[in-house]
């Protein structure tokens, strides 16, 4: 697998947007937070932007994501409009999922994103029954999974690689290993370094990625993208990462140290790209600069909006337990 | 036919009719093997190939959350569990997938499945003889289906498989009819006359299996049996006993249930399931609130005991309800 193939630049830049989106609509998130202005629970994405941005990048709009607890980076980067992100962290009637869902549940139905289910590990055996359907029914569409380290240690993760290699499933299951599962960093959960080598007990291939690296993120997504299209079956890319914040709202991060906090953040995946744009693909400050300003107006625009949005009639509650009724 | 060859005839005509239609589960599909856990899906495979007959690996979790996620995504899978027993593996998927997708997306999705699942005591002991109906009616988003006969097993079947939501379809060994090393020695086996074309029975309805004026007998599955014997019994000594046949628990048509305790002013349910918090509490505690006024007796359950299922037959004759109880507790209400 090649990780340094060249990426087309209008791609780049559009993997930089995706990032910088949920990067300022995080940050803006935990600033309202903290002062009281935000309902419900958090789980923030910083961080980790470079993964979701470049793995929905190298997908197709019909393709499903299957995403997790902390799911507001995998959400913007499938597509679902920012506003009904927000309106639905804020529970409103314009929420993507009608105020019934929440932070933990985004959906879009228009960009392949079906609930994001926040029990650990659960979405994995999800995204290998959306492939065998698109299997079964001859489309060239792939499922992913996102999941954590954490999930990596569910039952769910190995009935799910294990039926997905032996049905050849179109899957690729994307493991965002940021050290820590809830405050339990991985030495205490797996006496192995790398979950991808774990692959190799189901029979596909694993690979260990930079996931700080929007660019070798990009690049090995495609190539398992690519691989589970043509009907060779699923991968597992570990991405090494780490999440900047704690693990949901209030959680000041005591069991990591200042100084692990900061080297991971001088590999801050948004610098890292950006530097890439400038010097690799001659992009100026000025250009960059034009994206995150226009960025953070959209972002404000849709704190707004959803601040501005009327809650949901009280009568919904009742509504969508059953289809039909 | 009998009940396993209406459900297979069911889900043929599903999958001709459908190609989105397809089954996962353990040892369904396998060459010379089993058809499933009792034969429900023997021969499929043959016509229609092992990628929509699909064995899966002993791995509920994923059986159950692969089903799921081919049915938000288009399809409608039909999940068979070898015992239903087995489905505990994999609540998750059932309780808090299955069921609240269609609801935490708002309605945009939806999850079109039916999860197939044995139940019912021969002898076999505790964790291949559960009947798991009442974790499921507790659950919103799962309907709840548990034919007593092959005409309603194929009609019901067939209504799941297009309702475009989560269906649990209970089936009772003993009203299988296997063949072979594959037919319980204890099973009822009833075989009917069932049309070779496709039909459907709305899921939310009851039947009346017999009429009556002096007590409603409201029954699922094998118990359904056991209650028509009792009120044959009752029959010789002047009663006229009511057999419902509660065929879907969710939705549950309450309405009939209440007409018929209205006009018969006695309610004695019968059910294999344990007694705490049983499908007949729900029962109970909806006719106390609606009949409660034209009662002439206290509303009575015989259940299975709050024990586990014993596996010794003459334990487990302990254990399931007999006709012999359900004669003798109807005439007490009735004295």
């Amino acid at each position: 697998m090649n990780l340094d193939s060249a990426v087309p630049i209008e791609v780049v830049l559009e993997i930089y947007r995706r990032m910088v989106r949920i990067r300022r609509f995080e940050d803006r998130l935990y600033q309202m937070f903290l002062q009281g202005l935000v309902p419900g629970t958090l789980h923030q994405y910083q961080g980790q932007e470079a993964i979701a941005a470049s793995v929905c990048m190298a997908l197709r709009l019909e393709d499903v994501v299957f995403s997790t607890h902390r799911p507001v980076g995998h959400a913007i980067a499938k597509g679902v409009p920012l506003e009904g992100i927000a309106a639905e962290l804020w529970g409103k009637a314009t929420g993507c999922a009608g105020g019934k869902g929440g932070q933990m549940h985004l959906v879009d139905s228009t960009v392949g994103f079906p609930p994001s289910s926040a029990v650990v590990g659960s979405n994995i055996p999800m995204a290998v029954g959306a492939a065998l359907g698109f299997k079964l029914r001859g489309l060239d569409c792939v499922a992913v999974s996102f999941f954590g380290d954490g999930a990596s240690n569910t039952g769910a993760f190995h009935e799910g690689l294990n039926l997905a290699a032996v049905k050849d499933a179109p899957v690729i299951f994307v493991c965002e290993n940021n050290q820590y599962a809830a405050s339990t960093h991985i030495s205490l959960a797996m006496r192995i370094s790398d979950i991808a080598l774990r692959a190799q007990a189901y029979g596909f291939p694993g690979l260990v990625v930079d996931g700080m690296d929007a660019i070798a993120v990009y690049n090995s997504a495609s190539q398992a993208i690519a691989h589970a299209r043509s009907g060779a079956g699923p991968t597992l890319l570990e991405y090494k990462t780490f999440r900047f914040m704690g693990h949901s709202r209030g959680d000041p991060g005591g069991y990591r140290s200042k100084q692990e906090v900061e080297e991971w953040r001088k590999r801050d995946p948004i610098i890292r790209l950006h530097n890439t744009l400038i010097e690799i693909y001659n992009q100026t400050t000025e250009a960059l600069e034009s994206i995150n300003r226009e960025i953070q107006v959209e972002v404000e625009a849709a704190i707004q909006f959803a601040q501005d949005s009327p809650d949901p009639d009280p009568a919904t509650t009742y509504q969508n337990v059953f289809a039909d009724d | 036919m009998t009940m396993a060859e209406a459900l297979r005839d069911a889900m043929r005509l599903a999958m001709h009719q459908d190609p989105s239609v397809f089954i996962l589960g353990e040892d369904v599909g396998i060459q010379g093997g089993f058809g499933g856990g009792f034969t429900v899906t023997l021969g499929l495979s043959e016509t229609f190939g092992h990628e929509r007959v699909m064995d899966t690996p002993i791995s509920e979790i994923a059986i159950i959350g692969a089903a799921v996620g081919a049915a938000l995504t288009g399809m409608r899978p039909i999940a068979e569990m070898q015992y239903g027993d087995f489905v505990f593996c994999a609540m998750d998927p059932v309780i808090n997938q299955a069921a609240k997708l269609h609801y935490m997306s708002n309605g945009t999705y939806q999850v079109p499945l039916v999860l197939r699942l044995p139940v019912g005591a021969t002898s076999r002991g505790a964790q291949h003889a559960q009947s798991t109906e009442t974790y499921f009616m507790h659950t919103p988003g799962l309907k709840v289906v548990c034919p007593s006969n092959p005409y309603d097993a194929k009609g019901l079947l067939l209504a799941s498989i297009w309702d475009n939501n989560p269906v649990v379809f209970l089936e009772h060994k003993l009203l299988y009819g296997g063949k072979g090393g594959r037919k319980e020695k204890t099973s009822l086996d009833p075989i009917m006359e069932v049309p070779e074309e496709a039909f459907t029975i709305p899921l939310g309805s009851v039947a009346i299996r017999r009429e009556g004026t002096d007590i409603s007998i409201l029954a699922n599955m094998l118990m359904v049996y056991r209650s028509l014997q009792a009120a044959d019994r009752l029959a010789e000594e002047g009663i006229s006993a009511e057999v419902i046949d509660v065929r879907c628990l969710a939705p549950l048509d309450i309405g009939t249930i209440v007409e018929s305790a209205r006009k018969t002013s006695r309610v004695l349910i019968v059910e294999e399931d344990n007694l705490t918090a049983g499908w007949g509490a729900e029962v109970a505690a909806r006719l106390a609130q609606e009949a409660f006024y034209y009662l002439d007796a206290p509303i009575t359950r015989i259940a299975a005991p709050d024990t586990p299922v014993p596996c010794a037959a003459s334990l487990e004759q302990v254990y399931l309800p007999d006709v012999e109880t359900i004669v003798n507790t109807a005439k007490q209400l009735i004295e």
